[in-house]
């Protein structure tokens, strides 16, 4: 079945982030955004609006009292404020805007269902908000379920494509780890019986809306960090603009004061402060591209911190399954006989193990499959009392099974187990497979290599990874042997064997008291207490409500190597968040030497000499400053949204990368920007 | 002649470093409590002052107690100078009869030598009676010279330790810095300047007839005792007006040489304690490096400037270093800037030459590293904890861009350390914008300027960067015994060094609270070469983008006026 594309791109139609449905409405917000109530919460752009009202007082002034002088310069100084205060209320709207359409989307699936409630026995038709807690529903097929709940009797299969983008059917069936439903999706057929786990608001799906729409964002502490940072700069900015009055007073000339405001704005890291919240929300913007859902922030923010990724094999680092790729026959045996015995042992076998022997035995000998009816054989399936499954036909009996069981099965019969097939076995074992003796009666005729198959392209994925630090951990039910030969394979740095809830927990706490940031996927019950201890805990939504619950990330494709993007995400925000912060104080040089040298050109004229960018006019160097402050903001939307390039390199590299372009290019782009804005406005005599 | 100069300036730098290794390393075992040579003569002795004065010395205190038990005990200390000021009348050891000190100059002294600032709006043969400079004015040069070094202490043991609650006793580091390294060392310093012909009296003044007949007044006193400490604890206020530039602070050349050695000598000394308190050497020496790098580049300016003068007196034809106004001419250009550098680098404000008379971008220079909060080698520990706070911001601001919540030593930097980094940089820097601001329009602020101009803003910053910078020295153009600049100085000094002390033992405390990340690939180096020019960087735009309006309109324009043939 075709896949209907990650919810991001089906809800909006298109992942690009200048389409026109979200470009309108966000123009509408951010002049809606003026709001001083909604500007306090960016004491940096606060203070733009600020210095803007002030500006336009003052140019009103100046136009009542008909004092012309300045009015051209005030006039195009309070446009260009108030439009920097719009271009960074235009950059949070446009990134929220996204998620608004999606929250929009995903509203319509919540559209007002109602629900059979079963009282006593009854069906009662009720409204799905009416719903509370532990009531029981029954869903049949064509129904949508009215709520957050779990499968206590029958089994369905359910279209989760709302809230997944998946449109393959699951089935949702009591007990086990399947038991969990999502209010808002469909049942396809059959019926099933839910208890109602969640009040109406509270479900999983509102929680969606929520976070998607960004209504209840929380600064994240990294975020609130950054921002005490910026707002310490403004303050010392605030001093040294203020104070520059009183120093020009003394030196026998007056500064206006929009001129003053111009020369604060430009300096206070508006660039980060405008851009500041739309990376975080571009952020979890970027995560939900991938159809995952961050439960909060800070979890997006962790995942950047994070130096231990805990992986399950099975599914993450291997196939699901083991594999036949080799017949070891025993002394005496051809292996050719050896994989024909094999092959009418597994025909019947439907176990994926049982098919990939039927696999090897035709790729290497090219022994067509058999129909068993024709044979009259009979198939021995595999039991717990034996340990060993087989087939008997015409006086033969084949098994396989694991080595003691076997070397039970033809002690019985006056057999034994060769040495070098148990030294076959041993060495099997030794390198990560799993043996699987055959034997025809009393007679071993040899080994089966039943082999984990890693994923293509894995082992330079976690070579990837640590070069930026991170250490894998395999977890796995396996024994250590096996586990050793299987991590060196997939070249993970360490593994933990023989796996339980207890000891994965265990695990977590001990990396976290040595100071390691860990985080893992978990999909069962019995994971909801490492998923809930672990830094981040992405839950697969395929999983049960508890695990879904513990974790602070729910992968909707349910695919645990997206733990690997997850914190390439996280590292990618903190990276954007660096690098404009560091831009943004770098630009101040610039601006410094276009403005200072303008505002004293008349009583100090030889300050002239640090007019190094040769601006035209004093007016024109403080209008070029502005200017430019105000458009570097709306040029670095796109980078603000899309995040900084992000490469799996370690701190060093980056580091050094990183400094050089947005370090040393902070520092030289305002330099040409300014000049090359002056140089137009002195052609379009704006000034 | 230029090579002579710089291989001088080399010569003591590498002298400089070649001392305050060694230094360092005894120092990091003093503040670890292990065993040193010192011992057999200090240990008895500091079981005695514990015994005597109810310290518990194992017990450890969190970083609130620890703060508090500082403040009181300065306090103390300040009024102990204010009160022995005003009845110095009736106290000994007063052979010229100096009345009480009136109080606003009292209270300005008090502050000034109890901040370890040392400034100086008296004169000190003029004013102080032996009893008043030997028992409170050197103690306090002691004390908080040590002051300083138990917070640089307090810091590094919080960002060393891990998961732990305190940050050491603050009595016994205060002991302990004083026993083990100010007392040692300031007694073999004295001793060397007294063989050097330093003076060590309580003589009256002599009167003696010049060979011109005129009769003069020569001061006496017990300077030697006084200069050695005045050096070490970069606390720079010196016994006679004239500071380092009497013959008898600083008789010889040997003398000029080890005063400028041992301004530095403890606060270098201090990045390697640093280093191996945190347990990699490298860390100290990171800081160290960039605290050089400042150096030079402050150094090679004033240099640099000095040495190239006013060019209107080149145009009347003089030949060779003209700039020799204020310099005493057995110093030099070479002596006298790398002095003046040094000197406002550390927070020590002694000075062999007058800052005032340097070229306007000479003056520039000792003016940017006191506004920068003298974290270029700084006081003694003012200077480490000033720069770790740099540090800090550094971390957090380049650290952010390897993608990872910024760390330094393992520890992550959150919202706690940021907010408290900030105040640290933040109010210094408001009390010299304000102050100068409110002097600079206000008819008490600029009734004392003696220069026009440009270089009368210039005395005024001056005057405010040295006293929240905690250096001392002064643009001498600025009558700063008046009641409004006592008490405004005296404010600023006070706001200088606690609001800077407060902050970082709040980070002391939360960092020793801290996990500690081990170090990785993904982990943002403070051990490389670039991180030591990111450090400088960050030091300098900071201090820059602060300053650079003010630096504008005073020594910049002063220089560009005076390339235009206008002087003031």
């Amino acid at each position: 079945m075709p896949r209907e594309g990650n919810i991001s791109n089906r809800l909006t139609g298109s992942s690009n982030s200048f389409n026109r449905a979200l470009l309108v409405p966000a123009i509408k917000d951010a002049f809606r955004k003026l709001d001083p109530r909604s500007q306090l919460r960016n004491p940096v752009m606060f203070v733009v609006e600020i210095g803007a009202l002030l500006t336009t007082f003052f140019t009103l002034r100046d136009l009542a009292t008909g004092m012309c002088t300045m009015l051209a310069l005030n006039i195009q100084l309070t446009v260009w404020l108030w439009i920097t205060v719009l271009f960074a209320n235009f950059a949070e709207a446009l990134a929220e805007g996204r998620g608004k359409a999606q929250a929009a989307s995903l509203r319509r699936t919540r559209s007002e269902t109602m629900a059979k409630k079963l009282v006593n026995g009854q069906v009662q038709q009720v409204s799905a908000s009416q719903l509370r807690k532990d009531d029981i529903v029954l869903v049949e097929a064509g129904d949508v379920i009215p709520g957050d709940g779990e499968v206590i009797e029958g089994i369905a299969s359910v279209d989760e494509s709302a809230i997944t983008g998946e449109s393959a059917p699951v089935i949702r069936e009591s007990g086990g780890d399947r038991s969990a439903v999502t209010g808002g999706t469909r049942v396809l057929s059959d019926w099933i019986k839910v208890r109602i786990t969640a009040n109406p608001g509270e479900t999983f799906l509102d929680r969606m809306i929520r976070l998607v729409e960004g209504a209840r964002r929380q600064k994240t502490p990294n975020e609130i960090a950054l921002t005490i940072l910026l707002v310490g700069l403004t303050i010392v900015f605030l001093l040294a603009v203020a104070t520059l009055e009183p120093f020009a007073l003394h030196s026998g000339t007056q500064v206006p004061v929009p001129v003053l405001i111009a020369l604060l704005v430009c300096l206070i890291p508006t660039t980060i402060g405008g851009l500041l919240s739309a990376i975080g929300i571009a952020g979890m913007d970027r995560l939900l591209k991938r159809n995952i859902l961050a439960m909060s922030g800070r979890a997006v923010e962790a995942a950047g911190d994070v130096d231990i990724l805990l992986l399950d094999k099975t599914g993450t680092i291997t196939l699901g399954n083991r594999m036949a790729t080799a017949f070891i026959p025993a002394p005496g045996v051809t292996e050719a006989y050896l994989a024909d015995a094999a092959q009418l042992a597994s025909l019947a076998d439907e176990t994926p193990e049982g098919r990939s022997i039927v696999v090897l035995a035709k790729n290497r000998f090219h022994l067509r499959e058999r129909d068993l009816g024709s044979l009259k054989a009979s198939f021995v399936p595999f039991s717990a009392h034996t340990r060993m499954s087989g087939v008997d036909l015409e006086g033969r009996e084949i098994r396989k099974g694991a080595a003691d069981a076997i070397e039970a099965y033809v002690r019985e019969r006056g057999g034994f187990l060769p040495s070098e097939v148990k030294a076959a076995v041993e060495k099997v074992a030794r390198e990560g497979g799993t043996p699987l003796v055959v034997a025809e009666g009393a007679r071993v005729l040899g080994v089966i290599y039943l082999k984990d198959v890693i994923k293509g392209g894995i082992k330079e994925r976690f070579a990837e990874l640590r070069r930026m630090g991170i250490k894998t951990v395999m977890i796995t039910g396996d024994n250590p042997l096996t586990a050793a030969a299987i991590a060196a394979e997939a070249g993970v740095d360490d593994f933990l064997a023989e796996a339980t809830p207890e000891t994965k927990l265990k695990l977590i706490r001990d990396y976290q008291a040595k100071g390691h940031l860990v985080a893992m996927t978990g999909d069962g019950t019995n994971d909801a207490p490492a998923l809930a201890q672990a830094d981040v805990g992405v839950a697969m939504n395929s999983g049960t409500q508890a695990a879904k619950e513990a974790g602070n990330m729910v992968d909707l494709d349910s695919n645990p190597t997206k733990l690997i993007e997850v914190v390439e995400i996280g590292k990618q925000l903190l990276m954007t968040r660096g690098a404009l912060t560091t831009f943004s104080i770098a630009n101040d040089v610039a601006k410094y030497f276009a403005i200072i040298p303008a505002l004293f050109a008349a009583n100090y004229p030889e300050l002239k000499a640090l007019n190094i960018m040769g601006l035209a006019t004093p007016q024109s160097a403080i209008l070029a400053a502005v200017i430019f402050n105000a458009l570097i903001i709306i040029a670095l939307v796109p980078l603000a949204l899309r995040g900084v390039t992000y490469r799996p390199l370690g701190a060093n590299v980056t580091l050094r990368r990183n400094i050089l372009i947005y370090g040393l290019g902070g520092l030289i782009v305002p330099f040409i920007g300014i000049k090359l804005i002056d140089l137009l406005l002195v052609a379009l005599h704006l000034v | 002649m230029i090579s002579m100069d710089i291989l001088q300036m080399a010569f003591y730098l590498l002298l400089l470093i070649l001392l305050a290794i060694p230094l360092g390393f005894y120092m990091a075992r003093v503040f670890n409590g292990e065993s040193t040579f010192l011992d057999p003569i200090f240990r008895p002795l500091e079981r005695l002052i514990y015994r005597l004065t109810g310290v518990d010395a194992g017990r450890e205190m969190n970083w609130r107690e620890y703060a508090l038990m500082l403040v009181v005990f300065n306090i103390l200390g300040m009024a102990a100078v204010y009160l022995i000021q005003r009845i110095q009348g009736i106290l000994p050891f007063n052979p010229q009869h100096f009345g009480a000190v009136p109080p606003d100059l009292a209270f300005n002294t008090a502050a000034s030598f109890m901040t370890n600032t040392n400034w100086q709006a008296y004169g000190g043969e003029s004013t102080m009676s032996y009893f008043t400079q030997m028992t409170v004015l050197t103690v306090q040069n002691f004390l908080s010279a040590a002051t300083g070094m138990t917070v640089a202490i307090a810091l590094t043991r919080g960002l060393a330790r891990r998961s732990a609650r305190t940050i050491g006793n603050f009595w016994v580091d205060l002991t302990r810095s004083i026993l083990w390294v100010l007392l040692p060392l300031s007694l073999v310093l004295a001793l060397i300047l007294v063989s050097q012909g330093a003076i060590q009296n309580l003589n009256p003044y002599l009167t003696i007839t010049t060979l011109e007949g005129d009769r003069q007044t020569l001061a006496m006193g017990p300077v030697a005792s006084q200069e050695a400490i005045k050096l070490l604890g970069t606390n720079g206020g010196g016994f006679f007006n004239a500071n380092s530039s009497h013959p008898f602070e600083n008789p010889t050349p040997l003398t000029n040489l080890l005063e400028m050695l041992t301004i530095l000598i403890i606060p270098a000394g201090l990045t390697i304690t640093f280093g191996q308190m945190v347990g990699n050497r490298r860390q100290g020496l990171v800081i160290l490096a960039a605290m050089l790098l400042l150096f030079v580049f402050a150094l090679g300016v004033v240099y640099a400037s000095e040495h190239y003068g006013n060019p209107k007196l080149g145009a009347l034809g003089m030949r060779g270093p003209t700039a020799m106004e204020g310099k005493e001419v057995r110093f030099g250009i070479v002596n006298s800037s790398l002095f003046a550098t040094i000197t406002t680098a550390a927070s020590c404000g002694a000075v062999n030459t007058m800052h005032d008379s340097l070229t306007p971008l000479g003056g520039l220079i000792p003016m940017l590293q006191m506004m920068l909060g003298e974290v270029v080698f700084g006081g003694v520990g003012s200077g480490l904890y000033g720069m770790l706070v740099f540090v800090i911001i550094t971390v957090f601001i380049i650290g952010l861009m390897v993608g990872r919540t910024p760390e330094y030593l393992g520890k992550k930097i959150e919202a706690w350390e940021v907010k408290m980094a900030i105040l640290a940089v933040l109010i210094p820097a408001a009390t010299i914008l304000l102050g100068s601001a409110l002097a600079a329009v206000t008819k008490t602020g600029t009734s004392s300027i003696l220069n026009p101009g440009p270089h009368g803003l210039s005395e005024i910053l001056y005057a405010f960067a040295s006293g929240a910078g905690n250096n001392g020295s002064a643009f001498a153009g600025l009558n700063a015994n008046t009641p409004f600049y006592n008490i405004a100085l005296g404010l600023a000094m006070l706001i200088g060094r606690f609001g800077v002390i407060l902050p970082v033992l709040s980070i002391a405390g939360s960092t020793a609270g801290k996990k500690v990340v081990p170090p990785g690939p993904g982990t943002f180096q403070t051990t490389s070469l670039l991180f030591t020019g990111l450090l400088a960087a960050v030091v300098l735009i900071v201090g820059a983008l602060t300053f650079f309006p003010a630096l504008a309109l005073g020594p910049l324009v002063e220089q560009l006026l005076m390339l235009a043939g206008k002087t003031f």
